[in-house]
């Protein structure tokens, strides 16, 4: 079995060019402490696809590295990053629309991968082939699967 | 270095009382007999990382993969090593010469395995263990290179390596070698493709954590070349760097290549100590 199946992301199969209204990736307003308080698409995210992102080892895979309660259904979930438990008590929209989009501007030098982001990287390639990409990247995330996500984490209270 | 800190944050944000999947304590010896270095302290050269000691990958592996690597009988890389047998005798190329023409029986491979890579003052260059044997088929042999990662090379690494079983690893990081050394060690903190991940994210800042369901090494390179149950095949050390960076969805290097040579000699010196254990199981 290839790590690239057991690890993260594959998003190739959803993400494309930023759809009209939608923000694009280069046009990210964060705030000093990495927040982003726009939506991207204006859409209000539907948090039953969120959850499917966390856990689905071509689109998100967020579990790969979190564990997340919640998601106990999809097997393996990873300890590199902290429990997501508790995790709409912690962070409002903001943060987390900031963390999902580009997580090193809230934790600097943090391990989590930003996943809406397609400049800046050092040796990209295209996919999970190895190979040079063969056109501009797409985010690992759509602007719509990131709202969905972030409607996916606001739902995990404990309190 | 900057690691640190963020090792440290991630470290308070991580909730007490998480299972740690940690290495286990378990000794490895081999056939009952050979009592093998699977644990030991940083080479000097770490002293300022974040891993406190070091340990072969076969710590991170179960119990059942643990076994198979310490019963020759049942370690499917040996069958691997009688290849390597068969044609460390065969003649080929324009000279007439097989290896047994010049090094006679294997065990004059002994301690070599142990040192590489290293420089090669004829050439002037670092030599990887692949490299090596190739330049002796071209040169000595007037033979065709066996591909760099193929299973001809995985073979006589494995016949080579087993000649060192048990012997600490022991790769020389100064003198000529210091700038391609330098160079291996850039790479290891250089983090590459769209996940934007180091090879020291995984295997210096997240060893002994699950990633998924992969249980994270030190990525060690002593037990190579490496029986993978996954692939069940042998498995060369630059076939392995190729899909560890394959997986940070970056372009990869080219196995053979003077990137994958330098961080060979890098990821090599980190197990400086460790003993030699190819042909290794993991999964
Ligand atoms: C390669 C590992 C990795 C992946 C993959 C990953 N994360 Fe993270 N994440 C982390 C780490 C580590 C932190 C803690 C920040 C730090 O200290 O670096 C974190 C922090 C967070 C936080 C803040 C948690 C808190 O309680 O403070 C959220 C929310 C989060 N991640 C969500 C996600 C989601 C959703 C995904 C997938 C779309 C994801 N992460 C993918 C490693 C990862
Ligand atoms: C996204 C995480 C990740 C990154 C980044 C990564 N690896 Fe790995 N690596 C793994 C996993 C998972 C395994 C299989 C489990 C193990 O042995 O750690 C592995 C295994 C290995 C092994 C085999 C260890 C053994 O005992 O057989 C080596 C060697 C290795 N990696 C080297 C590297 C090097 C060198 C780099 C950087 C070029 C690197 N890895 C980057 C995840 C990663």
């Amino acid at each position: 079995m290839k790590l690239s199946t057991t690890i993260l992301a594959a998003a190739a199969l959803a993400a494309g060019p930023a759809l009209a209204g939608e923000v694009a990736p280069a046009d990210l307003k964060f705030d000093e402490y990495g927040s982003v308080s726009e939506s991207l698409t204006g859409v209000p995210g539907d948090p039953e696809n969120g959850a499917n992102v966390l856990k689905n080892k071509s689109i998100g895979n967020c579990i790969a590295c979190h564990q997340v309660t919640a998601l106990n259904d999809a097997p393996f979930h990873g300890e590199i990053g902290p429990s997501l438990d508790g995790v709409g008590d912690r962070w409002g929209e903001a943060e987390l629309r900031g963390l999902l989009t580009n997580a090193k501007m809230t934790f600097p030098g943090t391990i989590m991968p930003a996943y809406y982001k397609v400049e800046g990287f050092v040796r990209p390639g295209n996919a999970y082939t190895g190979k040079a990409p063969d056109g501009p990247l797409t985010p690992l995330l759509t602007a719509q699967q990131i709202e969905d996500v972030v409607a996916f984490l606001l739902t995990q209270k404990e309190e | 270095m900057k690691f640190k800190a963020l090792t440290a944050i991630a470290a308070l944000i991580v909730a007490p009382g998480l299972a740690m999947a940690d290495p286990d304590d378990d000794t490895m010896i081999i056939n009952g007999e050979v009592e093998m270095i699977t644990k030991t302290a940083v080479p000097e050269h770490m002293s300022d990382t974040a891993v406190s000691e070091l340990m072969s990958g076969w710590h991170f592996r179960s119990d059942e993969t643990q076994a198979l690597q310490m019963d020759d009988f049942d370690n499917p890389g040996m069958i691997f090593v009688d290849e390597g047998m068969a044609q460390w005798e065969t003649v080929e190329g324009t000279e007439g010469n097989s290896c047994a023409s010049c090094h006679e029986d294997p065990s004059s491979m002994k301690g070599v395995r142990a040192v590489y890579p290293k420089w090669n003052e004829d050439a002037g260059e670092v030599r990887t263990l692949a490299m090596q044997i190739n330049a002796c088929r071209t040169e000595n042999m007037g033979a065709e290179p066996y591909k760099y990662t193929g299973g001809e090379m995985a073979n006589m690494e494995a016949l080579i390596a087993l000649q060192s079983r048990g012997m600490p690893i022991n790769v020389a990081i100064d003198g000529p070698v210091a700038d391609v050394w330098e160079q291996g060690k850039e790479l290891y903190y250089t983090r590459t493709g769209q996940l934007e991940l180091s090879c020291a994210n995984c295997h210096e800042d997240n060893y002994g954590n699950m990633i998924r369901a992969d249980h994270l090494s030190q990525g060690q390179i002593n037990g190579f070349p490496t029986y993978r149950l996954k692939n069940a095949k042998l498995n060369t050390v630059h076939a392995r760097f190729k899909g560890c960076v394959r997986d940070t969805r970056a372009e990869t290097f080219k196995p053979g290549g003077p990137e994958f040579t330098a961080l060979e000699l890098y990821v090599a010196s980190r197990g400086n100590g460790l003993s030699v254990e190819g042909p290794s199981v993991r999964n």
